[in-house]
């Protein structure tokens, strides 16, 4: 009996706390003035808001059916790997479109420039490649 | 007492999901749309799981890895086009 409240309870509040933070992460989409403060927002709120959904689910199905079910963790697992690639993706793109590399960034005090405008410099192991990737 | 916390989950994504509406339709440039775009999937990927915890099936759930498979292949795959103006090259 009170086992099960405690894990509705647990259920209950992981839900409400994902649905705050997914719609405060969706908030900061539009709150947030420029595309690099933007990405922070979504990128990080929203992979929380759907952990606790995850979670609240494993804690649902854990308890009131029984089983242990993987799926969860194969998508949490997917989710938190494939976020920053997205969030490196999106500000590279933004950069190469909409930024100056004279004006706008800060040197890099070494040889090559920006990777996102510039060649990638030549590693000593293996030969260049001809196309500069990203 | 989880119906009403499911409810007030369904409430949550659903305005999300409407901000998120409104970035894409607005976004002065196309990374904010694709950004939008993401985070849209990522909701959808919240609401079916709220949707399998409402109606206590496992069924929803390849449905949702399919969500996060596809949105995270879709968004590299547009900033790669923006990046190189080709997919794959």
């Amino acid at each position: 009996m009170d086992k099960i409240f405690f894990a509705e309870l647990l259920v209950s509040v992981l839900i409400v706390a994902g649905g705050i933070f997914s719609l405060v992460g969706s908030f900061g989409l539009i709150k947030l003035k420029d595309l690099m403060t933007r990405l922070h927002a979504p990128t990080k709120a929203t992979t929380l808001g759907v952990g606790s959904t995850l979670l609240a689910s494993m804690v649902y199905f854990l308890v009131f059916e029984s089983k242990i079910s993987m799926h969860e963790i194969l998508i949490l697992l997917f989710l938190f790997l494939t976020a920053p690639i997205t969030a490196h993706f999106v500000a590279k793109a933004y950069l190469l479109r909409h930024t100056d590399p004279q004006k706008d960034l800060p040197q890099t005090q070494r040889p090559h420039g920006w990777s996102t405008f510039d060649a990638p410099p030549a590693s000593p192991t293996k030969p260049p490649s001809p196309k500069a990737d990203g | 007492m989880i119906g009403y916390a499911l409810l007030f989950g369904f409430v949550c994504l659903s305005l999300a999901f409407l901000l998120n509406l409104w970035r894409l339709v607005l976004g002065p440039t196309l990374t904010d749309r694709v950004l939008a775009g993401d985070t849209m999937v990522i909701n959808v990927i919240a609401l079916i799981m709220l949707y399998g915890i409402m109606e206590t099936t496992a069924v929803y759930f390849e449905a949702a890895l399919l969500f996060a498979m596809f949105g995270f292949i879709s968004t590299v795959a547009y900033c790669k086009f923006l990046l190189r103006g080709d997919v794959i090259e």
